[in-house]
């Protein structure tokens, strides 16, 4: 049996331990996603979705607990660069042009310029960008911008990407395309895939499973499987679908009444 | 183009509002209030627009061959070497200061208080003291010359924006952006030289001009009070001494001093040209 792309066993995390301002971000997590799957973390602002991935990601350590990327500790997948990552803003460098922007990571894992310059013009068309090769990312559409920034992040061709909103800042029609062009690149790819998000149709458009976290101090409160099989403009109008909505919903509906009262105590 | 226009039209109206004055004021010069501020309009104190031009062409000295304008020319070229090598320098320790700064947040709360401090050191001041460190200098077959102390007087005022400029750009990524280097592993020299400088140049370039102007300034000052000859600020002085009888001369040294920060301010001009070639017109972000 293969390693699980991402074991987290145990997993808590405390801002500012000890100090006045302490913040318990996420408490005793444990979650396994096997390779090829796409799982959406979803909960209100503020669970610590993007804490868990940033965990994941390695950018910063759990405060108890492990967190294995591809059978190692996630410090050393970050080494090895298993993983690719798009944030809610694009990030890319507007200095440099398209191409060079996706170049980027493979600069700095040393490919020599004709390697880096045929894999960017790869990714370019997977992320159907072609034509703008030589473009600078101001002269893009923010949907473009997003494009270039995953095509950055599969540059390597990770076997695992982390997103965290990436669409969050698209307007509903360029959304809903870019996540069809998500999976379409994930199926060609076989990435696996950790996506947070905060919208829930969103979530069950994409995910196989959609994980559903509580507010603060965050905790996985439900794991919602999605079989909706291969997605489609029609998906989105199947009563499945909309079941699986609702039940993503009731799901994060059940803690209302405990959000309300750990927010008088953040707000102070 | 349209800049260029403005900048003539811009000179023409201050020689117009100048000969105008003289035209209105009182020879003498004028009280408001009890203070005396008009400033005096005859021919010493103000001289016509057209006698500053004329003496150019006049001989620098009677039945010498080389005119005025020839001899200001050749000082602004001096003066010039002068703050570029001190506008170089001053890059360098700017930078250098700045990176440090950058990298070591104690470093940036142990030093950026005396970068601030070093800018109320009064030049004059100083001037002796490099000049006289300097000639004690030597290291193998280098002596230490005369005009490397006012290009390192000069180096003293520039360096001052640079550092500045540069760290505030060197801290202007985004905790994205960083975050997006962390996630490729990457070194922080690496993190320097493929986001850090390159974010840094929308804060280089207006640095850089205060630079350039300081090290024409600073240049000029160390002309003057280490006493070193052939440049703009030595002609400054000795034609001031000539005030009564060639009230004009003075202007063209101060011309020359003008048009050598302009020379300068056009070197980062185009230099900006270069490194901005591929951004957007207006920096949003």
């Amino acid at each position: 049996m293969t390693a699980p792309a991402v074991e987290v066993r145990g997993v808590t995390k405390v801002f500012n331990k000890g100090k006045a301002n302490q913040v318990e971000a996420l408490t005793d997590i444990d979650l396994t996603i096997t390779p090829g799957e796409l799982v959406s973390l979803i909960g209100p602002s503020g669970c610590g979705k993007s804490t868990l991935l940033r965990l994941i990601a390695s950018l910063i350590e759990p405060t108890a607990g492990t967190v294995l990327v591809n059978g190692k500790p996630a410090e050393q997948a970050r080494r090895d660069q298993d993983y690719g990552m798009a944030f809610q803003q694009s990030g890319l460098f507007d200095w440099r042009t398209v191409t060079k922007n996706i170049e980027l990571p493979l600069e700095l894992r040393g490919w020599d310029r004709a390697k880096r310059r045929a894999q960017a013009a790869a990714m370019l068309d997977l992320v159907k960008l072609g034509d703008f090769a030589d473009h600078y990312p101001w002269e893009l559409s923010g949907g473009m911008q997003q494009r270039v920034a995953i095509a950055r992040a599969l540059a390597f061709t990770p076997a695992l990407l982390l997103m965290d909103e990436p669409f969050g800042a698209l307007d509903e029609m360029t959304r809903e395309h870019m996540q069809s062009e998500l999976i379409g690149i994930c199926a060609q790819t076989r990435t696996t895939v950790v996506f947070v998000t905060h919208s829930i149709p969103e979530a069950v458009y994409l995910s196989n499973r959609v994980v559903v976290m509580s507010p603060r101090p965050g905790r996985i409160a439900a794991r919602i499987d999605v079989d909706l099989g291969a997605r489609n403009d029609d998906t989105r109008e199947a009563s499945e679908f909309f079941k699986k909505v609702t039940e993503v919903r009731e799901a994060l509906r059940g803690f209302e009444h405990v959000e309300a009262m750990p927010r008088g105590i953040e707000d102070r | 183009m349209v800049d260029a226009a403005f900048f003539v039209a811009g000179l023409a109206l201050l020689g117009v509002g100048w000969e105008v004055y003289k035209a209105i004021g009182p020879a003498n010069g004028g009280k408001v209030l009890g203070v005396r501020i008009l400033p005096r309009t005859e021919n010493t104190a103000m001289p016509h627009v057209w006698a500053m031009f004329r003496a150019f062409s006049k001989p620098e000295v009677r039945g010498s061959s080389r005119s005025i304008l020839s001899v200001v020319a050749a000082g602004a070229w001096f003066s010039g070497r002068m703050a570029l090598a001190g506008l170089f320098l001053g890059v360098v320790i700017g930078m250098t200061l700045a990176i440090v700064m950058a990298r070591y947040k104690i470093a940036e709360r142990g030093l950026l208080p005396y970068v601030v401090l070093s800018q109320t050191v009064p030049l004059i001041a100083l001037a002796p003291l490099v000049v006289s460190w300097g000639g004690k200098l030597k290291i193998g077959g280098f002596t230490w010359q005369r005009w490397m102390s006012a290009a390192a007087i000069s180096a003293f005022l520039a360096f001052f924006p640079i550092a500045i400029g540069a760290l505030r750009g060197l801290t202007s990524p985004s905790p994205a952006a960083l975050e997006l280097m962390d996630s490729y592993a990457a070194p922080w020299w690496k993190t320097l030289v493929k986001l850090r400088l390159p974010s840094s140049v929308p804060y280089l370039v207006p640095a850089l001009k205060l630079a350039a102007s300081a090290a024409v300034v600073g240049t000029i000052v160390a002309e003057i009070s280490t006493g070193l000859r052939g440049g703009i600020g030595r002609l400054i002085i000795e034609y001031s001494r000539e005030g009564t009888s060639q009230p004009a001369k003075v202007f063209t040294a101060l011309f020359g001093a003008a048009a050598l920060g302009l020379a300068m301010a056009g070197l980062v001009a185009l230099l900006d040209a270069f490194a901005s070639r591929h951004r957007p017109r207006e920096a949003s972000t």
